[in-house]
């Protein structure tokens, strides 16, 4: 026997002067496999074809469609109704541009932190590209490649409290970016020059702990590890001057 | 009217898109990009197993070069390509993947010494050399004699459109992200750019260029299951089509991966199989050796896509409430390697299938997965028909994949065609064609009519509705224009699919706002899917045989005497439906002449000239010349290239003649030092 699900969605357009911030109900019959992507398609194909929401991949790798889902930020496009309750309310990432409903700038947000992160490998010199390339030890590899995997999708952000307090904080996303360029031997930056990035309070010294990035994670990023040694290392890169 | 003007605009945020702006920024050209979401969040970012280029760095991979990567690659078009584009493709895909690697993409290295490793569901042990210690690893895949085919786990389109996207963003490109080209702005001879919608606010603008490109990706999103993301609904294809000059080529090559989940219809990569695994049916039986003796569960994806359908039309499927299926074995690869390599397809199990694939079968099914169709260009990835107008990457047809698409050819491609296509661009650009000729009154003139027809769509009040008419579209290219198809079904289709175009002017609508309105986007991007969809299908009406993934019930035999040839669509000013005509490819110039591709039974009917073309081939092979000269005798290319990418690719095997061979300095253990917290990998 299917079960009747009531979805309590986030209404409000920013942009309309008459739009006032709004919870609205969506009630659909439960389906076998039905995720919270294709109750939202169903929602605006069959109520409401005006509902703002973002989904691209609908298979967690895009990072479009972070919401807080029963007052937990996640990936909408993986995750199942079974794992909710009869009443499911959805609410757009806090600490983000509204564009509408349940869409955010994300985007935006993560294009403002790669450029003040400069999240590229900084080389000096050309690379000839017709010689064999530069070997690099397979374990290292494998350990830029664990770093790389952040989807930027804003789930960490939505649940850092220094980030929702102050808006220049650059997060866990921003924290295990320098992790990852730090740890690339590609990268000719050093401490010295993270030091300059991060090493205050909108950087690594905004942590309060409270580790809110590391639960909703949705790659399990080893957020809390970065967080820590890298706060380690600018700690003594201030000792050291 | 808001007017733009830069020297380069690009439509479209994925890797093709952003490569193609880093190269024209880099020859001093204002570029700007538009895309419909973060550019990060294009469907590059799905590709999961990787990228073929002849590294030849690991074991299985040794004696790989670009001849045979030219070869692989021209047999899995079913001799479709342009074989001139397929030797230059092959020519850069190294250079694509050392470029990369300079760039920061964290490429699985080599390990020196003795590895386990599983082929074709048995483990087998592999030796790798200490020379390629550190060198870039490559896996198997699908239809290639080498392992060739460069990863990072199973998130190589992930890696690259991180290390690419922030590539552009470190030379400065603007990424307008939200915002879609609607239409191109063109005098009947000449593109000059397009007019954009912010799908934010609703406005629309004019975006004046010398160059307009192209890079909007496939059009899977026209079937009802596809792999692709929601984005990809052949929108570049469209604005091409609506110019009623433009050519788009060969749409009918529709390619189904064999394996998608089921039923959400989610990519697990071929990777799967390349390390190992193994297709079963519903008795457990490992039934690809039964069809394709040689290559097995790795035959080219056509193949084993239709294999899998025939079996499960023996009733071989196993039984599900979304329809028969068939089961991917992963299991014999072994926790380790799943977790390490195959991550992704453990997670898609996980949270969509709710199993583990250390441990259980994973249900799978052939599910449209990439269009080897896409906006005619010729090899520098220009319209031949409207000067001004470039397209790469997936949506366009220049056309290296022909009717089949080998797996690991489409990352390479969107790379190799941004470095060469961002190259021709900017010479343009910098000739006396690519003059910017600012038309204001031209622009005028096409924002107006975007902008009427949107408000008397948004306006709309007739009773038809847009989700119930694209469904049926997915349906019916489902059915009757998918993995088999026939002439009675299609000509139904594309009398249907005339039908819904016209049920689609006539929608009637419950918002009827201008700007952030996703009913509004669906209304107006319809007629463009269904004008996209009807290029599909009469092409394939009209190619009355069978190559790559376009198989026809009705005439299954490969016709090379009368089907070696490319589909050109346009849609005439005014018509109804797409006009078709057909580009001979010439035999005589071809280095692999046509041959049999050796899977099934041979049912092939000869081009006169192929036995000719193959005497002078065989004659050139007698020579025993050196490759390179052999090759240049046979069907010269590298003066086609920009002069910066000419060199010769150094491998281990294959130093660069004149050069002394590189002393492959270790980027590794010495640089952990100070700075870099060994502790920071756990």
């Amino acid at each position: 026997m299917s079960r009747s699900l009531r979805f309590h969605v986030f209404r409000h357009n920013p942009r309309d002067a008459a739009s006032a911030p709004s919870m609205q109900t969506y009630t659909l019959e439960e389906t076998p496999g039905m995720t919270l992507f294709i109750a939202l398609t169903r929602i605006r194909e069959e109520h409401d074809p005006g509902l703002n929401f973002d989904f691209v991949c609908r298979a967690g790798v895009c990072g479009s469609c972070a919401m807080v889902i029963n007052g937990r930020p996640g990936l909408a496009c993986r995750t199942l109704t079974t794992a909710l309750p009869d009443d499911v309310t959805l609410l757009p990432l806090p600490g983000f541009e509204l564009i509408g409903d349940l869409s955010v700038h994300t985007g935006k947000w993560m294009h403002g932190l790669a450029q003040r992160l400069q999240t590229w490998v900084h080389t000096a010199g050309e690379t000839d590209l017709d010689r064999i390339e530069a070997a690099m030890d397979p374990d290292l590899a494998d350990a830029i490649y664990e770093l790389d995997r952040c989807i930027e999708c804003g789930c960490c952000i939505a649940a850092c409290g220094t980030a929702q307090t102050r808006p220049d904080f650059m997060g866990a996303a921003g924290m295990n970016k320098v992790a990852r360029f730090r740890l690339d031997p590609r990268d000719v930056r050093d401490d010295a020059d993270w030091y300059e990035v991060v090493g205050d309070d909108s950087g690594v010294f905004g942590c309060m702990t409270l580790l809110g990035c590391q639960d909703v994670c949705p790659k399990q990023l080893s957020l809390q590890t970065q967080l820590a040694w890298l706060r380690r290392a600018m700690a003594r890169q201030g000792v050291r001057g | 009217m808001k007017l733009h003007t830069t020297d380069v605009l690009i439509i479209g945020g994925g890797l093709a898109g952003l490569r193609t702006a880093i190269a024209t920024r880099r020859r001093g050209l204002e570029t700007a990009i538009l895309s419909l979401v973060p550019a990060k969040r294009s469907h590059s970012a799905a590709a999961q197993g990787g990228m073929q280029a002849s590294l030849g760095n690991a074991m299985k991979g040794q004696g790989d070069n670009e001849d045979v990567h030219f070869e692989d690659t021209v047999r899995g078009s079913d001799w479709g390509c342009d074989q001139r584009v397929a030797r230059m493709f092959a020519h850069m895909a190294p250079k694509a993947a050392r470029e990369l690697a300079a760039w920061g993409v964290p490429w699985s290295r080599v390990r020196r010494g003795v590895h386990e490793a599983v082929m074709g569901g048995q483990p087998v042990l592999l030796t790798e050399r200490d020379a390629a210690h550190g060198l870039i690893h490559a896996r198997d895949f699908g239809g290639t004699k080498k392992w060739r085919t460069c990863y990072t786990s199973d998130g190589a389109g992930h890696a690259m459109l991180y290390t690419v996207s922030d590539r552009a963003v470190a030379e400065a490109i603007p990424v307008l992200e939200r915002q879609e080209a609607i239409a191109l702005i063109h005098d009947g001879f000449r593109c000059h750019g397009a007019v954009v919608r912010d799908l934010v606010t609703g406005e629309l603008s004019a975006h004046l260029a010398r160059a307009t490109v192209i890079a909007t990706g496939g059009y899977g999103r026209l079937y009802g299951v596809s792999t692709n993301a929601l984005i990809n609904q052949g929108m570049g294809a469209a604005l091409a089509l609506e110019t009623g000059v433009a050519r788009l080529g060969n749409m009918e090559a529709v390619q189904f991966h064999p394996t998608a989940i089921v039923p959400a219809g989610i990519l697990v990569t071929e990777g799967c199989r390349g390390d190992g695994g193994v297709l079963r049916d519903a008795d457990g039986h490992r039934f690809m050796p039964d069809y394709e003796p040689e290559k097995k569960d790795l035959a080219s994806r056509d193949v084993v896509s239709r294999r899998m359908a025939e079996h499960m039309n023996r009733g071989k499927g196993a039984a599900s409430p979304y329809g028969d299926h068939l089961w991917l074995d992963i299991t014999m690869l072994g926790r380790a390697h799943i977790e390490k390599n195959l991550r992704e397809v453990r997670d898609i199990c996980h949270y969509f299938l709710g199993l583990d694939p250390t441990r259980d079968w994973i249900p799978v099914r052939p599910t449209q997965h990439y269009s080897m169709g896409g906006v005619h260009t010729d090899f520098r990835g220009e319209s031949t028909t409207l000067s001004g107008l470039f397209a790469c990457g997936e949506a366009a047809c220049w056309d290296l994949h022909g009717f089949n698409r080998l797996g690991g050819n489409s990352l390479a491609e969107t790379m190799v065609a941004g470095m060469l296509v961002g190259e021709y661009v900017a010479d343009y650009c910098q000739s006396d064609l690519g003059e910017l000729d600012l038309s204001p009154s031209l622009a005028r003139e096409f924002v107006a009519r975007e902008q009427a027809a949107l408000a008397a769509l948004a306006a709309g009040r007739g009773a038809e509705d847009a989700t119930l008419i694209r469904r049926r579209m997915e349906e019916i290219m489902t059915r009757q224009v998918g993995l088999f198809r026939n002439g009675p079904d299609l000509e139904a289709a594309v009398t249907e699919l005339q039908t819904l175009l016209e049920r689609a002017q006539r929608l009637g609508m419950r918002h009827h706002g201008l700007d952030a309105n996703p009913e509004l986007v669906a209304a107006y991007r319809l007629p463009r899917m269904l004008k996209v969809a009807l290029a599909i299908t009469l092409g394939a009406l009209v190619r009355t045989e069978s190559r790559g993934a376009h198989f026809r019930d009705d005439h299954p035999a490969r016709n090379d005497r009368d089907w070696l040839n490319r589909t050109l669509a346009w849609w005439p000013e005014g018509g109804c439906a797409p006009s078709l005509e057909h580009d001979p490819l010439d035999v005589m110039q071809m280095e692999l002449p046509p041959a049999f591709r050796g899977y099934g039974v041979k049912n092939l009917i000869e081009h006169p000239e192929a036995a000719a073309r193959q005497a002078q081939v065989d004659e050139m092979h007698a020579a025993k010349l050196d490759r390179h000269a052999a090759q240049s005798y046979l069907m010269s290319f590298k003066h086609f290239l920009p002069e910066r990418y000419r060199g010769r690719n150094e491998r281990l095997d294959e130093p660069l003649p004149g050069v002394a061979p590189a002393s492959l300095p270790a980027l590794s253990d010495d640089r952990q030092g100070a700075g870099k917290d060994a502790g920071a990998t756990s």
